[in-house]
């Protein structure tokens, strides 16, 4: 347990930065639950508000960083203060990335609203934004409680979000091939696949960032890729009857 | 190749000037330091930190036996300067503080002109065989210690006529005219001005590329801008030694950690 400084104000400083996170954090996991709910109900008013409700994680990123700023000025932090101020900086800026993707998703929603469902596809992505929105939970818990081993299962826990990522591609792509009146809204989705798959890697870059604020070293870059949809082809004659 | 790197790889490969080995001080029954082993790499700076009391200013005076006067202060263990046991019988200290100059806190030139002040060690010590040599030497010193351009049209004034932070450059060029290897400086910015300062952490930079300096500080931020290694004290106990690098970014110790963030430790 580290001990408080003897200058209050520097405690007081710090706390609120992490506060700060904490509170992008609930709001940037609200958001891309929003989204999907909006996504699975065909919700106008639910993907709206998401949409409007972003200027309020744009708003939080600029105040984490003016207080980083403030903090460096004239706090002169060393060690783990630096790294706490640092990764407060870096983190926000990954949340508020979240929250864009998030609103793009709820935006996609409202055109969709406009075309027949098509498949199950939102089904799996329900499923997707689910994971990612435990995801974005679990590491801001690790990040408040500084533990690097809820943080390594958040990074791992990506795999989930990109294996449905590439399966969901396959899906898509199949869907557009049987009828061409499918492409509109196939395309759509497989954005809105794709901003839920950029959602699970900025999270495990929280997680990262997490365990370097702990262990004072960035982990190594091996974490297992599972995301293959750029590289995946399907001919015509795969699917001919 | 990165600034880093480059760092790194001189701080490996730089040999040892000075060498302390289990070093034990008391002031009397009082123990200063305790079991002290601490190496200081040949052109670095190495920065001594740590709170009032903790034995660093203690340490480096033992480096040129500036404890030696003290009554009643005992040094045990060894210390060398190039594998020489600098506490040997047969160890000339005179000689010993020509090798291994010394700056203090408060600026203490002599009460001489500008030119004595720098020209009165290497007479004593016979450095020069006429007046011309002898000018070389002041104006040379002079120069490294980045003062000549302010003083060379009043060298025969009073050196107490410096501001504080001239009195500073003067009294390292006095130090460095008589050739050391190794310059001490114990809290030597403390009296001055933030300009004054940046010059005489501007001149350490430069220095450190002939000579070996040690540097006693309160301010942690200038550990952090001169030295390469730096070494934590606490209690009469050497705690933690790392690249300067490390020990802000990364210290090992949770002592070290308290101490630098400004924690009650």
């Amino acid at each position: 347990m580290v001990s408080d400084h003897i200058v209050k104000s520097f405690d007081d400083e710090l706390n609120s930065l992490v506060n700060m996170i904490a509170e992008m954090g609930g709001l940037a996991e609200s958001q891309l639950a929003d989204a999907i709910s909006a996504l699975s109900r065909r919700d106008e008013t639910l993907a709206s508000s998401v949409i409007v409700q972003d200027a309020r994680l744009d708003a939080l990123e600029t105040d984490i960083d003016a207080q980083v700023i403030r903090m460096l000025a004239l706090r002169q932090p060393q060690a783990l203060d630096l790294r706490a101020v640092i990764v407060a900086l870096k983190i926000s800026a990954e949340l508020e990335r979240i929250g864009d993707y998030a609103k793009n998703v709820a935006k996609r929603t409202l055109t969709l609203m406009q075309a027949a469902a098509v498949g199950t596809a939102s089904n799996t992505i329900v499923r997707m934004g689910a994971i990612a929105g435990s995801m974005i939970s679990n590491v801001i818990d690790a990040y408040l409680n500084a533990d690097i081993v809820k943080a390594e299962e958040v990074r791992a826990r990506d795999h989930d979000v990109d294996q449905m990522h590439t399966s969901l591609f396959r899906e898509l792509l199949t869907y557009m091939m049987e009828d061409p009146r499918n492409i509109t809204a196939c395309t759509h989705l497989l954005f809105i696949a794709k901003n839920i798959e950029r959602i699970g890697d900025h999270v495990t870059n929280i997680a990262e960032n997490v365990h370097f604020l702990v262990a004072g070293q960035i982990p190594g870059h091996d974490r297992p890729k599972s995301d293959f949809s750029s590289s995946t082809i399907i001919n015509m004659e795969d699917n001919a009857p | 190749m990165s600034q880093t790197l480059k760092l790194s790889e001189t701080l490996a490969t730089a040999p040892i000037k000075v060498q302390a080995r289990n070093v034990n001080v008391f002031y009397g029954a009082k123990q200063a330091l305790m079991g002290i082993d601490l190496d200081i790499p040949e052109h670095h700076v190495t920065s001594l930190i740590g709170p009032s009391g903790c034995g660093k200013t203690t340490f480096l005076r033992c480096i040129n036996r500036m404890n030696d006067i003290i009554d009643g202060c005992r040094v045990e263990g060894s210390i060398t300067i190039d594998g020489m046991d600098i506490y040997a019988k047969n160890q000339d200290v005179v000689q010993l503080r020509a090798r291994v100059g010394m700056v203090f806190q408060k600026p203490n030139p002599f009460p001489k002109s500008i030119y004595e002040n720098i020209a009165y060690g290497p007479r004593i010590h016979g450095m020069a065989v006429n007046k011309k040599q002898l000018d070389d030497i002041v104006m040379d010193s002079l120069a490294r210690a980045g003062l000549i351009n302010e003083v060379k049209d009043r060298l025969d004034s009073p050196g107490t006529g410096l501001s504080g932070g001239q009195q500073q450059r003067l009294c390292i060029a006095r130090a460095i005219a008589v050739k050391p290897e190794l310059i001490l400086m114990d809290e030597p910015c403390s009296a001055l001005d933030p300009i004054a300062t940046a010059k005489v952490e501007e001149l350490i930079d430069e220095l450190r590329e002939h000579f070996t300096i040690v540097i006693v500080t309160h301010s942690m931020q200038q550990a952090a801008r001169v030295s390469q290694r730096t070494a934590f004290f606490h209690m009469g106990e050497l705690v933690e030694t790392g690249s300067t690098e490390q020990i802000f970014t990364n210290p090992k110790d949770t002592r070290t950690q308290a101490y630098i963030t400004g924690r009650i430790g």
